[in-house]
């Protein structure tokens, strides 16, 4: 089966700056799928190639098989985008800039019928009439995500969709999200909230700088970090405990404790010894695995060399 | 492959839509603006200037004045639409559909075309009150009318896409397009000129549109309308050709 979205080889720079320094991989139909990096790391640029929006100086990318630059009409049809900015034309209302991009799509009239199921969809109609000026970011965003969807794409891609977006906002555009992966929609998900990655994706690309440090899917990538915590409930929070243990905790708060255990060479039974030796008596021992926040900040600060990550 | 007709149709219908919810600032002020010119210009030189035999100064100016004002304004119309949506970054809607360079380039050029006529027919109408002017050639005046709001449509498209600042649009229009427009024989006949003036408007191609769209309207001009024409025609493949080449390259819109 074609997949749906290949990337090869793709080289990307704005002067002396390597946005992008060979990017490739697949991402497959139906999938889930996360790109994460923190701010600069090319997620936008990389976007914008898919969509045609910008050229990659080498490489190709293909939609649903449809290279973006010679097949560029199929290329978009299959691809909905979702920009990072919340842009939209002053000089139009909301149905009105919906109708329109159905229009540069090649649909008609039997198309408004699917428009008003989306800005009902997207809680959005009562803000049909109104010019996108007086709506707030999170309903501009929900515009641009119908706005998205006007020519029901099979690839649908959203750039940092909840930035600055409130909680209940962010639910409803989970909601959304899930209900299209379900019904074999293929959505890529740029995001720096690490969270909504986890929930959200089968697997994840980690870009930084330009390049793909770690692409797995969510299970593999969340194992590979070397650390796990450990959270203990003492019965006293006054004792003193033996420097083997002290070198291992994270955070103290009264009778709780953190402690960052290495998977190889901290083992939790030598840490109960300890405690046991100086007589700490604990209430309860509870482990917290990691989250994909950890791995992220492993993978993206080591290679750097940066101090303190 | 297929053309996306109903894509070339919806852009084109917005950029219409566009300027006709602006209508004020679009089609009225200019409007107001060019009688004033005639009001003024053909107050003063009445009498004075008979530039051909028979025809009074006003009934020269009128058409010069017509197509000027159909001029800029196709110009403002498609440069302005782009720059505006390069700033406020909504041309983005545009470049993700399948809409390939051709249609841009006709949807916003005819677009301009739209509005160019309907200008000129508002000045046209409006001057009728200060001046009776039958027309001779009605179908040289559209065929000017639309051939000159076209090259200034793609001028625009151009000028939009190459300028990053509202001030880079305002030079080009400023430097270029105004001094092209104002040195093409709108208030004169070429043939009052001293030789190197002359000379130097028949390098300026705006002077063919408006000398040919005056031959439609009063019957008379320097140059053998056929002649302008072909200069024109020519003139609008030129700047047509390097719009497309932009176009296709994505030169300053597809970064
Ligand atoms: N049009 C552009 N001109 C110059 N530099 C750019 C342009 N677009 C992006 N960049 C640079 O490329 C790098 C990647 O940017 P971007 O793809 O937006 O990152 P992300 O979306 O991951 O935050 C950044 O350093 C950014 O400053
Ligand atoms: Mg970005």
């Amino acid at each position: 089966m074609t997949s749906a979205v290949t990337i090869a080889e793709v080289h990307k720079h704005y002067g002396a700056l390597y946005a992008l320094r060979g990017i490739d991989f697949e991402i497959k139909q139906g999938e889930f799928f996360g790109l994460l990096g923190p701010n600069g790391a090319g997620k936008s640029t990389l976007i914008n190639i898919m969509a045609g929006l910008t050229y990659a100086d080498r490489g190709a990318v293909r939609i649903n098989g449809f290279d973006v630059r010679r097949d560029y009409r199929q290329a978009r049809r299959a691809l909905g985008v979702v920009p990072q900015e919340l842009v939209y034309d002053p000089f139009f209302d909301v149905r009105e800039m919906l109708r329109l991009q159905s229009g540069y799509f090649g649909f008609g009239r039997e198309n408004h019928a699917w428009i008003d199921e989306l800005l009902e969809t997207l809680n959005l109609g009562d803000k049909a009439d109104v010019n996108m000026y007086t709506l707030s970011g999170g309903m501009k965003r929900r515009v641009l995500i119908a706005q998205a969807m006007v020519h029901k794409p099979p690839v649908l891609v959203l750039d940092e969709p909840t930035a600055g977006v409130d909680v209940e906002l962010r639910q409803i555009l989970w909601r959304f999200a899930r209900r299209l992966h379900q019904d074999g929609h293929t959505i890529v998900l740029t995001t720096h909230y690490l969270e909504e990655a986890e929930q959200l994706c089968e697997r994840i690309a980690i870009l930084d700088q330009g390049s793909i440090c770690a692409l797995d899917t969510k299970q593999a990538l969340l194992s590979r970090s070397p650390y796990r915590r450990v959270r203990l409930t003492l019965a006293d929070a006054a004792i003193e405990l033996p420097e083997s243990i002290l070198r291992l905790v994270e955070e103290r708060e009264a009778q709780s404790i953190t402690l960052r255990l290495h998977r190889l060479d901290d083992q939790l039974g030598a840490v109960l010894e300890a405690m046991h030796q100086c007589g700490g008596r604990l209430l309860d021992v509870h482990t917290v695995e990691p989250g994909l926040e950890e791995v992220f900040m492993e993978l993206t600060c080591r290679k750097r060399g940066e101090v303190g990550c | 492959m297929r053309a996306n007709t109903i894509g070339f149709y919806t852009l084109f219908t917005k950029e219409v839509w566009r300027f006709l919810k602006v209508i004020t600032q679009t089609i009225l002020t200019p409007a107001v603006t060019t009688l004033l010119y005639l009001v003024v210009f053909a107050q003063i030189l009445e009498g004075r200037v008979e530039v051909y035999e028979g025809i009074s100064y006003a009934a020269f100016l009128v058409p010069g004045l017509v197509i000027m004002a159909m001029i800029q304004n196709a110009f403002a119309n498609s440069s302005s639409s782009l720059i505006q949506s390069k700033m406020n970054g909504n041309l983005v809607f545009v470049l993700l559909a399948p809409i390939s360079v051709w249609e841009f380039y006709l949807a916003f050029v005819l677009a301009t075309v739209v509005r160019g006529l309907l200008v000129g027919a508002v000045v046209y109408v409006a001057a009728l009150w200060f001046v009776t002017l039958p027309i001779h050639h009605p179908a040289l005046v559209l065929l000017f009318a639309v051939v000159g709001s076209a090259i200034l449509g793609a001028l625009g498209v151009i000028a939009g896409i190459w300028a990053s600042k509202y001030d880079q649009l305002a030079a080009f229009q400023n430097f270029i397009v105004l001094p092209l427009s104002f040195l093409s024989g709108v208030f004169y006949s070429v043939h009052t000129l001293p030789p190197f003036w002359q000379q130097a408007t028949f390098w300026n191609p705006f002077f063919y549109m408006i000398d040919g769209f005056r031959h439609g309207v009063i019957g008379v001009s320097d140059v053998d309308p056929w002649k302008s024409l072909l200069v024109c025609l020519l003139f609008l493949a030129v700047v047509s050709a390097v719009c497309l080449v932009m176009l296709k390259k994505g030169y300053k819109i597809r970064g």
